[in-house]
């Protein structure tokens, strides 16, 4: 069944059309990478399935709930749905461990004793435990952005985001967040990445889209994306990431 | 120049009744503080839900919110005062009109309104500016996480954007102080008021606008201290400063 369902989704930034005709399905347990040149509309797709960017054409469906509907409730739909950034966001002025509890309290009702051992729980699963009360400002990149998924994961999502979520880290810290990524991947959690990353594409997704100017231009399985790409524009963007 | 220096006389009695001259400027000093209270609190409440209104998507609201700004910041406090003290009160239905004429304080009142939506003004653009100079990421992170959109202000970006403009706040908040002196054109005797009364009776004027001056700079410098202090407690561990951007004020 298809968590997340695009439908010929088109967004135009006033005369300049950014998204086109985009159509995809990530099936529910599926890690699905999404790649292309910048300024391809990686990011601006991705952030059409929880409605950060509104679209002006077509449909997303999340769990079957359209996300173009107006009377959709888009606040309730985005609590179900995990999303990590590239500058992670973190909230500056609060703990870590708020960080963590703020939807859960704010959006899930969640008393505040119960958001906490939640929190915990998470921080010991990105190993952060001891930075439980630091701030943002006192982390390493790479800490704040595992922080980041620990708060996306206390929604207990149906599915998760992730918009170039190592792009702006030393690559020292890359793995660090790579690993916690792959190991929500194993357990099942519906996945969609915006990514350069093809290391982790190969290893961990199920299928890898490539966009360019806003359209879809391939949509295989990860092995086929990786063995024989059929555009002539997916093997260019191919050769140039794989070979340095 | 030939001057009679007299610095005693603080202590004699004053012809207007309340006492020693020291007396009338306590008197002053107390309505200026009241009227400075006053005005911020609502400048301060207005000033920042104006503020946030200018930051939202809803456009109408931010029209709204732009005309506010530009109406009480562009017209001289010194016309507003008299806008309002004696212009306002004819506009609307005579009875009306005359019972807030005759309203005890009625100076007070009119000065305390017309300072406070004076300064809600220059506080809406600080505001303004503290948000917008919140990277957009952080609303967005507020609303993926499922919180509306007055929650995330509440939550996410207040917190951060009036960190940010705590210095161009205190100096607002100076001025609300240094601005209530013009009060005294509608008739408060307030601080300054107080200091030409002194001059009036007694001619001494360098005593009583030294006494004034002074007074005006020590109750500065305990505001400065006490939003310094203020600035300390809320500083956040990691980041330099109260906040990582300089917000460009709003003039």
């Amino acid at each position: 069944m298809a968590m997340i369902e695009m439908k010929d989704v088109s967004k135009w930034y006033g005369p300049v059309q950014v998204l086109k005709d985009c159509s995809a399905a990530v099936n529910k347990g599926e890690v699905v990478v999404v790649c292309g040149p910048s300024g391809s509309g990686k990011s601006t797709l991705i952030k059409t399935v929880n409605g950060l960017e509104p679209f002006q054409r077509g449909d997303v469906l999340v769990n079957g709930i359209s996300v173009g509907d107006p009377k959709t409730n888009l606040t309730r739909l985005r609590a179900q749905i995990g999303m990590v950034f590239q500058h992670f966001e973190l909230f500056p002025h609060m703990s870590v461990v708020d960080n963590i509890s703020l939807g859960q309290v704010r959006v899930l009702g969640r008393s505040r004793d119960e958001a906490t051992a939640r929190s915990m729980k998470l921080l010991e699963r990105v190993g952060l435990t001891q930075h439980a009360a630091k701030y943002p400002g006192q982390l390493s990149g790479g800490q704040q952005q595992r922080v980041a998924i620990a708060r996306a994961l206390a929604m207990d999502p149906l599915a998760m985001l992730f918009d170039e979520p190592t792009s702006a880290l030393d690559p020292e810290m890359i793995n660090e967040v790579l690993d916690v990524m792959t190991e929500l991947a194993r357990e099942g959690m519906t996945m969609m990445v915006v990514t350069h990353e093809m290391g982790f594409a190969s290893r961990v997704a199920h299928r890898v889209i490539f966009m360019d100017q806003g359209q879809i231009v391939e949509d295989d399985k990860k092995e086929d994306f990786f063995r024989t790409p059929r555009s002539e524009r997916a093997q260019q963007f191919l050769s140039k990431i794989l070979h340095h | 120049m030939k001057y009679n220096w007299n610095w005693g006389i603080f202590w004699q009695l004053s012809p207007d009744g309340r006492g020693t001259y020291l007396d009338t400027l306590i008197a002053g000093l107390g309505w200026t503080l009241a009227t400075a209270l006053s005005a911020w609190v609502i400048a301060l409440i207005l000033g920042i839900i104006v503020g946030v209104v200018r930051t939202t998507p809803v456009r109408w609201l931010r029209l709204l919110g732009d005309a506010w700004v530009e109406v009480f910041r562009n017209v001289p406090l010194l016309v507003q005062m008299f806008l309002w003290f004696f212009v306002f009160p004819e506009l609307l239905p005579a009875s009306v009109g005359v019972w807030l004429k005759q309203l005890p304080r009625s100076a007070f009142y009119t000065a305390v309104l017309c300072l406070g939506l004076y300064t809600s003004a220059r506080v809406a653009e600080q505001t303004r500016a503290g948000i917008q100079s919140l990277a957009r990421g952080q609303r967005m992170a507020g609303i993926a996480l499922g919180l509306t959109l007055p929650q995330t202000y509440r939550f996410v970006l207040l917190p951060m954007a009036l960190r940010i403009v705590m210095p161009p706040l205190t100096s607002e908040f100076l001025n609300v102080i240094k601005n209530s002196a013009v009060a005294l054109t509608i008739g408060l005797v307030e601080l300054t008021a107080s200091a030409r009364s002194i001059q009036e009776f007694s001619f001494q004027v360098f005593e009583a606008f030294t006494a004034a001056t002074l007074i005006y700079m020590f109750l500065n410098l305990i505001v400065v201290a006490g939003m310094r202090w203020l600035e300390k407690r809320v500083a956040i561990p990691g980041l330099i400063g109260p906040g990582q951007a300089m917000p460009q004020a709003g003039h």
